[in-house]
């Protein structure tokens, strides 16, 4: 896609004017990093604070008669028990149980179900649910919304400053108040780990609070290079990578998404195959590695002690807080246990690696305000 | 020194060549957090894999100018990849090759021509 037809962010002057480096991503000119580099912003927003533009996400609401029992003809989460003020992580399935996509989907007021989703799978996102939930619900996308996340331990005092509403939310607490002068949609959760918010405001008015909260010294601005790395240590999977069509959230870890009450009911797409897993019927399971030597990137093959391939990496990178390679692969179940000695193979060698809990950097979610 | 359109850099003494990446490849890698120098005896061909630098975002190959054998590498470099970083066209080279001719050196890019190219990209 050439640069002209790539989509801009509400943000993206100010991203130019702190001397990021531009990438293509999603269809949109995102800022990869800025001055202070990927290791820089990284230890920063684990430290500090850092702002991120996720500008490029899907957001839309979900409204009609009964918007909360539709959605869980597409997802296997408990959204008729979704209380008002609540946000939950879930997944869109195929018909396979496979995922489409994964999403964050809450109710910061009682007008309907408000759904962030990945940018890159957006555009299919909306038509799967249009064509599913046709007659049910109404797709009402809010794309002249910007989305920015203040993310790391020293984001809940700065935003305390600006909304002091906000601070009263516990993680994946959301609530629409008024924030910087505008209706905002606020939710205490992210994708690094650390405590923090996601921030959904008018676009026009995205340049003047982007900016009134870089006037913090406490806060820098993070680009998707840190992004990615602050996610991989918090254990959380990046679509298109880790998690795809092919994915059940049983292999994925991602358990937690299916809910007790539809685990029981088994109502949702994909339920045969993904109640088996529960069963035990697993082929493969995501683990967390830590590699030694060269860093273990997407694609590279996991073979068992004795040189068989077994599986593959679908992340892996440096970790700046740890200072070791770690990364995200499948491998069969026999093998998924923290402890287990395995191999990576990096450019036709064979390297140490051994499975361990994930997180790798233990999540600091403020659970109770 | 001389200079590659893949911005790495020679420095010749005798039939020796030290080899590395230059100060502009360093800046647009950002921190290095691993190096893989090649093994001492190795033979290498010009526009062929040297070495391999990486980032926290990906990995990239360093090609060796010039054809040879390779005497040493820059073994400090696995402790203390940042050293390419911070000193990229001196303590931060790569490995010692020596090299079958001495031509193929001349006919890499000296200083001037190198910044000229760097202001075409």
């Amino acid at each position: 896609m050439s640069e002209e037809t790539l989509k801009k962010t509400p943000l993206h002057a100010a991203h130019l004017e702190a001397g990021a480096r531009m990438v293509p991503f999603a269809g949109y000119s995102m800022p990869v990093q800025y001055r202070d580099g990927v290791l820089k912003e990284h230890l920063w927003t684990r430290e500090n604070a850092g702002l991120f533009d996720v500008s490029h996400m899907g957001q839309a609401r979900l409204r009609g008669v009964s918007p909360l029992s539709a959605f869980e003809e597409v997802t296997p989460g408990d959204f008729i028990g979704l209380k008002p003020g609540k946000q939950r992580y879930s997944v869109l399935l195929n018909k396979k149980g496979g995922i489409i996509d994964d999403l964050m989907a809450g109710r910061p007021d009682d007008d309907g179900l408000f759904v962030v989703v990945n940018g890159a799978c957006k555009e299919n996102d909306f038509k799967v649910i249009d064509a599913e939930l046709a007659g049910q619900v109404r797709i009402d996308r809010l794309e002249d919304r910007a989305l920015m996340a203040l993310q790391g331990p020293k984001a809940a005092e700065v935003l305390a400053n600006h909304a002091p509403d906000a601070a009263k939310l516990a993680f994946m607490e959301t609530a629409a108040l008024q924030a910087f002068g505008v209706d905002a949609i606020i939710s205490r959760s992210g994708y690094t780990g650390e405590d923090g918010y996601e921030i959904s405001v008018p676009g026009e008015a995205a340049l003047r609070i982007w900016n009134t909260l870089l006037a913090d010294e406490r806060v820098r601005p993070i680009g998707l290079g840190a992004r990615d790395s602050l996610r991989l240590e918090a254990g959380l999977p990046l679509y298109g990578h880790d998690l795809d069509e092919t994915v059940s959230p049983i292999e994925a870890g991602l358990g937690f998404a299916v809910s007790k009450k539809r685990r029981d009911a088994r109502d949702f797409p994909g339920a045969s195959r993904i109640t088996a897993e529960l069963a035990g019927e697993l082929t493969r399971k995501a683990v967390g590695l830590k590699v030694e030597g060269a860093p273990a990137r997407e694609g590279a093959e996991i073979a068992d002690a004795e040189g068989a391939v077994v599986g593959v990496i679908t992340s892996g990178g440096f970790s700046p807080s740890l200072g070791y390679p770690i990364a995200l692969g499948f491998v069969p179940p026999a093998l998924a246990a923290a402890g287990t000695e395995l191999k990576v193979i990096v450019r036709g060698r064979a390297q140490a690696a051994q499975v361990v809990a994930t997180p790798f950097v233990p999540h600091r979610y403020v659970r109770k305000v | 020194m001389r200079f590659t359109k893949d911005h790495e850099w020679v420095s010749l003494d005798g039939d020796v060549a030290t080899i590395g990446i230059t100060a502009y490849a360093a800046e647009q890698l950002g921190d290095v957090v691993f190096v893989e120098t090649p093994e001492v005896g190795k033979s290498v061909t010009a526009g062929e894999g040297l070495a391999v630098v990486e980032s926290v975002k990906a990995a990239s190959d360093v090609y060796a100018p010039l054809s040879g054998e390779v005497l040493e590498a820059n073994t400090a470099l696995a402790e203390a990849p940042e050293t390419v970083n911070q000193a990229p066209e001196a303590e931060g080279w790569f490995a010692k090759v020596k090299i079958a001719d001495a031509s193929a050196y001349e006919a890499l890019m000296d200083r001037a021509a190198y910044d000229a190219f760097l202001e075409t990209l």
